[in-house]
């Protein structure tokens, strides 16, 4: 049984139909990547995976239960825990307390704590007591990627994580993938990096326009083939 | 020496009304919602106070003891059903439907108990007062100045020690993110309010054994609430006890001039911290 | 083909129509009505005006006051200073009360407009709770317990002893006759002015900064101005409704004349029940307000709880009010302001 599944999944901003009944799947650990351009439908995706917006209850499964319908509150509370778009940490907390935030809604026992965090990010540790907000731009990722592990999740969905970044920060993040996967949980990373994207996932879905247009495994996707997934058919 | 006598009170009376300011600006601070019945619903809570009172017996600080979580409760309800309905980015629909509230508990509290104005018994302690050597002080004034620093103390450890604390200050600041950590944004607004009518009831119970009251001084008792969180800065709860010792100093000093301008001094005072500091003594850095 | 862009509708035509018989019925009406009728007419025209003017501030400016009652009492007691100390005639002092209003406006607007939102609409309160204890220092008008017109000038005020022979009516119903056409003529010319200033380049620049004002600014809208000339005009035609209303009252206390409850949580009644952002709402909400207050005036404080209490279901449950549901039901627009693009065949490049 797949740990994640949407069935034909559609969203709506009031008349705009962002999403026209898209399907995938998440494997118990493996790492998925969704790639496409600005548009696309990723982060809808993403928003409507994680109960930001409802959609009808068996739109989307996740380990055997349909929570298409549940609030963001009650999905992460199952075990899955999102990275948002933008990082978007809370202003008015210190970056511990934005790393304690992240487990409001569900304590579950894991390999992540605080510590394991700080392990993780060292940086983070020396700068507990900073405000969240005054961090560099992949400082800020950071805190935002423990705040969402720190919650012990099935399954991680990480938005746009490289979006704004150096390439060298850009490398500093994706290198804590790997123990982040050791750690058990799987992945789904949204990215308009396709280099970085394959490099980091068993699978690859490409979007275009609200729908999936290719999947594929990283080895046996051509860059024609993505190009035109991407972009639409190739003039 | 009188006008030392003057200030202390000033400075007691702004106690009180710290109290009646404190949990408007914990709403405001976490939901962005200002609550025009505020007032009237100190006044039900007096009443309630006062009922409690005379159906037991019990002293008004047991009584309060008993009303607060009916208050809280009622609070919780309020908000949850009423008025996070309201919350938006349009201001009209959370100040209109305040206001309605604000009329109709003046109103349903007028058809219960009358105009007639009310007092709580506070027995010997309403009289007994302190010798300090240049003044002579209450004790029941006292007693409210203590209580305002106590609630301050005990909300700044909540707000900033604990993890409903930080549930507040991450829903205030992005709300939707924090649903992604768990929190249901609904409820928390709903525990703030409820929180929020634990200070009313505080604040109801020195209001209730200090002066008379009456369905109809709610307004009035929102309108000082609101001077001292403007004049405090916004988010600041130290900045809303110096926002009620200003206006109570300015309306004790008012009175000593001429009695009749004790609330207008009051508002004066307002006015003129408005004009040179816009946005409070203690502005919060981000806001 | 070409475009045209028109506001007008056929309903709004229809509705012109039958608007100019109804003002003329209206005017009419002291032929034949009786006292107690057109006192109740005066009322509910009083109250209309109050009504259109919040409107103005709140529907459409998003200045939502709740210290009109200010700018009512100034009216009120300018009006009375004029007669009582200068011995102006009370239908030619009303304008004074404009005036004052107007005069405190502006300090008004200097301090409320620091504030935003809901810390502005307390901000007004608190000055019109300052104006109404400074005015009850004024002893020669009476102070704290207020004071009466004189006999010797409500006697003859201008045009009752022309109502008198005209109608044949004894001296008090004249002047409540006058007071009435006075309400009708203010109630016409406020609608007027309203709708006019909604209707033109303005009007769009201020429906620009209530739906978004940093967008406004961006294409050139000088947001603060419009809102001064809103609240200013709106604070001289609450001014001239308020010495109209005490020139009939005849009586004056700092208590009536700055009523939060009277003249604004009623104002604020009639129009969200009516339709707020709307000029057919308020007109809509004060029949309303008055049928209620008619059905309900025996039950006294219970009249006020059913009063809060629809005001929350409206604002709840259908916040564009009575005449946002019938509007939206039938696309009815009497005072159509949206201007809508009309494709035409033909030629003209209009």
């Amino acid at each position: 049984m797949s740990l994640l599944s949407t069935h034909g999944l559609t969203a709506h901003y009031g008349d705009f139909q962002a999403l026209f009944g898209v399907d995938i799947r998440v494997e118990p650990g493996e790492a998925v990547a969704i790639i496409g351009a600005n548009g696309a439908g990723k982060t809808t995706l993403m928003r409507s995976i994680a109960g930001v917006l409802r959609s009808a209850p068996g739109e989307v499964v996740f380990r055997g239960r349909e929570i298409g319908a549940l609030d963001a509150a009650a999905v992460m509370g199952a075990g899955l825990a999102m990275v948002p778009e933008g990082r978007r940490l809370f202003p008015s907390l210190s970056v511990e307390e934005n790393l304690q935030i992240g487990c409001y809604g569900r304590k579950a026992p894991g390999p992540w704590s605080l510590d394991a965090i700080y392990d993780l990010f060292p940086i983070l540790g020396e700068r507990r007591h900073a405000p969240g907000t005054a961090l560099s731009g992949g400082q800020q990722q950071m805190v935002a990627i423990g705040r969402a592990l720190i919650s012990n999740p099935d399954l991680l969905l990480c938005d746009e994580i490289s979006l704004g970044l150096a390439p060298v920060v850009i490398r500093d993040i994706y290198a804590a993938v790997p123990r982040i996967r050791e750690a058990g949980a799987s992945l789904v990373v949204v990215e308009q990096d396709i280099g970085q994207a394959l490099k980091v996932a068993d699978r690859v879905y490409c979007m275009m326009e609200g729908r999936v247009t290719l999947e594929g495994t990283p080895d046996t996707l051509s860059r024609e083939a993505i190009h035109d997934a991407y972009f639409g058919v190739s003039a | 020496m009188i006008w030392i006598d003057t200030l202390v009170q000033g400075v007691l009376l702004g106690g009180l009304y710290a109290l009646f300011a404190v949990g408007l600006s914990i709403v405001f601070g976490i939901m962005r919602l200002v609550n025009l019945a505020h007032g009237d619903l100190i006044v039900v809570a007096a009443y309630l106070i006062l009922v409690l009172v005379s159906l037991t017996g019990l002293s008004p600080f047991v009584a309060a003891l008993l009303a607060a979580p009916a208050m809280a409760g009622a609070g919780w309800l309020l908000q949850r059903h009423v008025l996070n309905r309201t919350l938006g980015t349009d201001i009209l629909p959370p100040l209109l439907v305040t206001f309605g509230l604000s009329i109709a508990l003046q109103n349903a509290l007028l058809e219960g108990f009358s105009a007639d104005s009310q007092r709580l018994p506070a027995g010997p302690l309403a009289t007994a007062s302190l010798d300090l050597g240049a003044v002579t002080v209450g004790v029941l004034p006292l007693l409210t100045f203590a209580s305002a620093i106590a609630v301050i103390l005990a909300l700044n450890w909540l707000f900033y020690r604990t993890e409903l604390g930080r549930a507040f200050r991450a829903t205030s600041d992005d709300a939707v993110t924090a649903s992604l950590m768990g929190i249901r944004p609904a409820t928390i607004f709903a525990t703030a309010t409820a929180i929020a009518m634990l200070v009313v009831t505080v604040a109801a119970l020195y209001l209730g054994m200090r002066s008379n009251f009456d369905p109809n001084i709610g307004p009035a008792r929102l309108i000082y609430a609101f001077e001292a969180v403007i004049i405090g800065g916004l988010g600041s709860l130290w900045g809303t006890l110096a926002g009620g010792i200003i206006i109570g100093v300015a309306q004790t000093v008012g009175a000593a001039i001429n009695p009749e301008w004790q609330i207008l001094a009051g508002h004066v005072a307002f006015l003129v911290v408005l004009l040179f500091r816009p946005r409070g003594l203690f502005p919060r850095a981000v806001d | 083909m070409g475009h045209v862009i028109r506001t007008r509708t056929r309903a709004s035509t229809v509705a012109a129509i039958v608007g100019a018989i109804v003002v003329l019925g209206l005017a009419l009406l002291p032929l034949v009505a009786g006292r107690g009728l057109i006192q109740d007419m005066f009322f509910i025209l009083t109250m209309l005006v109050l009504a259109q003017f919040w409107n103005l501030l709140a529907g459409y400016g998003g200045l939502v006051s709740i210290g009109q009652q200010a700018f009512v009492g100034l009216g009120a007691y300018a009006m009375f200073a004029g007669v009582i100390l200068a011995g102006i005639d009370p239908v030619w002092a009303i304008p004074l009360g404009g005036l004052a209003a107007v005069i405190v406006a502006v300090p008004t607007a200097f301090f409320a407009f620091r504030l935003a939102g809901a810390y502005f609409a307390i901000a007004t309160w608190v000055i019109a709770e300052v104006v109404r204890l400074s005015v009850a220092q004024w002893k020669t008008l009476g102070g704290g317990t207020g004071t009466s017109l004189p006999r010797t000038a409500t006697r003859d005020i201008a045009g009752t002893g022309w109502i008198e022979a005209a109608l044949d009516v004894r001296g008090a119903a004249a002047r409540d006759i006058l007071a009435y056409w006075l309400a009708l003529g203010l109630a016409l010319l406020a609608i007027g002015a309203i709708y006019g200033l909604l209707r033109s380049r303005r009007g769009l620049a201020l429906a620009s900064i209530r739906d978004n004002e940093e967008a406004a600014r961006s294409v050139g809208v000088d947001a603060a101005r419009l809102k001064w000339s809103v609240f200013l005009a709106a604070a001289f035609g609450t001014g001239i409704a308020g010495g109209l209303i005490f020139m009939q009252i005849a009586r004056i206390s700092p208590d009536a004349a700055f009523s939060v409850t009277e003249w604004t949580a009623f104002v604020i009644f009639i129009v969200v029940i009516g339709g707020i952002g709307t000029i057919e709402g308020p007109i809509l909400g004060v029949l309303v307000f008055f049928a209620l207050q008619k059905l309900l005036a025996d039950f006294g404080a219970w009249y006020l709880i059913a009063l809060g209490v629809i005001g929350i279901a409206v604002m709840l449950f259908a916040p564009r009010g009575l005449w946002g549901l019938i509007s939206h039901r039938t696309g009815l627009e009497l005072f159509p302001i949206r201007r809508r693009l009309i494709t035409t065949k033909g030629n003209d490049h209009g």
